[in-house]
């Protein structure tokens, strides 16, 4: 099997490194972003070649070196990343056998491997002595067969990630902590709002500023250089105390009706690919026992990293050449935009990730790349760390667009799903900075004098979208008509974030069937499960119902309720069925959750212990999601700023979670890091549903929420 | 030092120190992945001026122990596999020590009000309420 990795990427050399020290390094082209990459490959890459752990280094993302694997994205990275390595491992153990078969005079097939020791015919030779500091200098071969799944040491058993101790410990280096000797410091001043232009700045005050380097103002992007940190922090709030800006007003009152009232482009799902043909609307089947139609919508959501963007930037000191560290999701992407934008060959510009805070997304981390670039060339040949503040996070980084879904679905009485409709209302989940002639997706590129304006998206008329991403059910469906409506327009970025249309898609799929399921009189787990063919999906749901007690749930609507929903995300990808039990706190409509159980089936689990974090992880996020988060903003500006007015959930709010995984020895990895997300948000409405009798259709489930349901 | 009276603690530890542990998360307060112990008590140190800790004893998490020596706190956040981006992770370490110091063996509801106002974006929260049981159990020992 040869994956697109590979086929990118088809020297052994940039997957692999013999050490003459007795190391092995691996280098995979995505980043770590706190999914537990370097663990996974590390443990791929030891299985396979037969080394230990403890010899393996794994270097991400590097324009420098290494594989070109794009972005690190779509649960992608052991899919391909991790399939690939599983291959360039298993080719690079043959290529040494043969080696050693040669030094030591006897067949392949006489030989052993011990942690990179050959053995055979009474003697033995090690990986290092074969190769130690030398290339392979050969293409990955596809035709050697991996493993079998029973010959694996590390795969599937628990054990902690080869990055953890350096994060318990603090001594792992984020870009953020990148402040070596010599490094200088840089802050940016963000425009008020999205549409605002800089009328007047005071460059010269903060010039004469103790430390003061460099104060910058191109257009409407401002900026300071310092020698110290609290140097350029105090610049920065002179700069922007005396900026002058005119505002524009250009922010909708209320998003969801924005986007009803935009003219979208159109698009009829078949066979889960959009098609242009026309979208009639249908009417519903006769001889239905229900039909149910709702609308469904999720607000702008935050990624919300815990620590606010940050890159480090150094240009040559003749300024014809830059580096830059960040924690972008993608490497050569970002290089080549940086060339853009800063109008400079690709090739003299290389872009390395560092780990940066947990990243879901196409986040900041992009932009702060550039800005660092701009203001690290007011200073050529000096590091620059330039950070951004949480309230530019908060305002500035692209978000989790705005949904609205109309949905109908109809079952007959002996609970066949007979027919279903769906209309997806959104702006672009894709927005990467991915270069286009004459425009940027940047952020300070649009607010330079010489602008490069805002590059629009076009609507993904692949598989895997955005916006129709998991929009068609997994279920049989006799007739069904699934709508992805493309709207473009609003005055703030969105882009990418963690699971994309999924979490609102799955949301929508698998609260209807809850609805149609109390309408009907059947019950949710039997209607699935009589609608699902993949036994995977069954067995996923059958789990996680037997876990989570489904049986014997209160049925009384006396305030305490489980709720469930499942989903394959991508419907490619991992499965995962979610079971929460949830209480209604009767004083303050407080949604409590009081248990969540998890099933997932990721197809061969590589790391037990790291399947379980995305898994509850993406619990825990889609939870926040769910109850708590909405981006808000006024006519010009955006007025979530801060963790005060953007909450997320705390420890006391996250409830104790069970997990079951279903492995699947010798099937592919299935990436897990988005597949509870939408199931999340569905298992707490149905939940919700089951406890108080108040079906809730609005992202998020706040205490108002909660009662204006009442109020209905 | 060369850092101004009024730079935050959290600056002069990590550029004058080179003390990188704790992190930069808000500037607020809010947030807490900047604590550090102060005379044993877990307090932000983004805001408050380095000046304002004259003669108070400060513990990092680099105080507590090292990759090759760790703390068994951070010993169990290991085993426990309590990290995934690992930005949260020295405040939450540091918090658990201050409160495993005041009450060694905490039900699970006061190690969440101990832990309220960290914040965890990865959603590691089971994860990290699993170690810092496993190190009360280890400590108890």
């Amino acid at each position: 099997m040869t994956s697109a990795s590979l086929q990118r990427n088809p020297s052994l050399d940039d997957w692999i490194e013999i050490g003459a020290d007795g190391s092995v390094t691996l280098r995979t082209g995505k980043a770590e972003l706190g999914q537990g990459l370097k663990g996974a490959i590390a443990r791929i890459g030891a299985d396979g070649l037969d080394v230990s752990l403890d010899r393996i280094r794994v270097e991400t993302a590097d324009t420098a070196r290494g594989p070109d694997e794009g972005l690190t994205a779509g649960s992608r990275s052991m899919p391909d990343s991790g399939m690939a390595m599983r291959q360039a491992a298993a080719a690079a153990r043959a290529h040494l056998l043969a080696l050693a078969a040669v030094e030591l005079g006897c067949d392949v097939g006489e030989l052993s491997v011990l942690d990179g020791t050959v053995s055979g015919g009474g003697r033995s030779v090690s990986y290092w002595d074969l190769l130690g500091g030398r290339r392979f200098e050969v293409e990955v071969d596809p035709g050697v067969e991996p493993k079998q799944p029973a010959a694996l040491a590390l795969l599937g058993r628990p054990g902690p990630r080869i990055d953890m101790l350096g994060l318990v410990t603090g001594t792992t280096a984020f870009v953020q902590d990148l402040d070596q000797a010599g490094t200088l410091h840089a802050r940016v001043v963000r425009p008020p709002g999205p549409r605002s232009e800089l009328q007047s700045a005071d460059l010269d005050a903060v010039r004469a500023l103790p430390g003061v380097l460099a104060a910058v103002a191109d257009g409407s992007f401002l900026g300071v250089v310092a020698e110290r940190e609290e140097q350029a922090m105090r610049a920065r709030e002179l700069l922007a105390a005396r900026a002058r800006w005119r505002v524009e007003e250009c922010l909708p009152d209320d998003v969801h009706r924005w986007l009803l009232e935009q003219e979208p482009q159109s698009f009829l799902l078949v066979d889960g690919i959009p098609v242009a043909d026309p979208c009639e609307p249908t009417e519903p089947p006769d001889g239905a026992a229900a039909t149910v139609s709702a609308t469904y919508t999720r607000p702008l959501i935050m990624h919300a990293a815990i620590g606010p963007s940050a890159a480090l930037a150094q240009w040559t000191a003749d300024g014809a050449g830059l580096t830059v560290f960040s924690h972008s999701q993608g490497v050569s992407p970002l290089r080549d935009s940086l060339a853009q934008v800063l109008a400079v060959a690709p090739e003299n510009v290389r872009v390395a990730h560092v780990v940066g805070p947990g990243c879901y997304g196409h986040n900041g981390a992009d932009d702060a790349a550039l800005d660092a670039a701009l203001l690290a060339r007011a200073v050529p040949g000096r590091p620059v760390l330039l950070k951004w503040t949480r309230e530019e996070e908060h305002a500035w980084e692209p978000y989790g667009p705005a949904m609205v879904i109309e949905a109908r679905a109809s079952v007959a009485a002996d609970g066949t799903l007979l027919d279903w409709s769906s209309d997806v209302w959104s702006t672009p989940h894709t927005a990467r900075p991915i270069p286009h002639p004459g425009t940027s997706r940047l952020l300070a590129a649009g607010h330079l004098a010489d602008p490069l304006p805002r590059n629009m998206p076009t609507p993904t008329l692949t598989r895997v979208g955005g916006i129709h991403r998991n929009a068609d059910p997994l279920y049989s469906i006799a007739r069904r008509r699934v709508v992805k409506r493309f709207v473009e327009g609003l005055a703030l970025r969105t882009s990418s974030l963690r699971a994309l249309g999924a979490f609102a898609n799955v949301f929508a799929i698998e609260s209807l069937i809850d609805e149609l399921a109390t309408e009907a009189g059947l019950d949710p787990l039997q209607l699935r499960l009589r609608n699902l063919a993949d036994a995977r999906a069954r067995a996923v749901l059958e789990t996680v119902a037997e876990r989570g007690g489904w049986a014997r749930r209160p049925r009384d609507q006396a305030g305490r309720g489980s709720g469930l929903a499942f989903a394959r995300y991508k419907n490619s990808d991992c499965y995962a069925a979610v079971l929460v039990e949830a209480s209604v706190d009767d004083a303050t409509s407080q949604i409590v959750l009081e248990r969540a159980v998890i099933a997932a089936d990721a197809g061969q689990i590589i790391d037990p212990v790291g399947l379980v974090n995305q898994l509850e992880g993406g619990f825990v996020q889609a939870a926040s999601w769910t109850l708590k988060e909405r981006v808000t903003f006024d006519a010009a500006r955006v007025t979530s700023v801060d963790w005060e007015s953007y909450p997320i959930l705390r420890f006391s709010e996250v409830p104790p979670i069970e997990t079951a995984l279903l492995d699947r020895p010798g099937e592919p990895y299935l990436g897990a890091g988005e597949a509870t997300q939408g199931p999340t948000a569905a298992a707490i409405a149905n939940a919700v549903h089951a406890a108080i009798g108040l079906r809730l259709r609005e992202l998020p489930f706040t205490p108002d929420r909660i009662q204006d349901a009442a109020l209905r | 030092m060369a850092a101004a009276e009024d730079t935050p603690l959290l600056l002069v530890l990590r550029n004058e120190l080179g003390l990188r542990a704790a992190k930069h998360g808000c500037g607020l307060e809010q947030c807490r992945v900047c604590t550090v112990l102060v005379d044993g008590e877990p307090v932000p140190s983004c805001v408050a001026p380095a000046a304002s800790f004259e003669g108070r004893e400060i513990v990092t998490l680099e105080g507590l122990g090292t990759p090759a020596d760790p703390h068994p706190l951070q010993r169990a956040f290991y085993e426990e596999s309590a990290a995934q981006c690992g930005y949260c992770i020295p405040g939450m370490i540091l918090a658990a020590k201050a409160l495993l110091d005041a009450n060694p063996s905490p039900s699970d509801d006061e190690i969440r009000a101990a832990l309220d106002e960290h914040l965890c974006r990865c959603g590691t929260h089971p994860r990290i309420l699993a170690a810092i049981r496993r190190a009360a159990a280890e400590l108890a020992r």
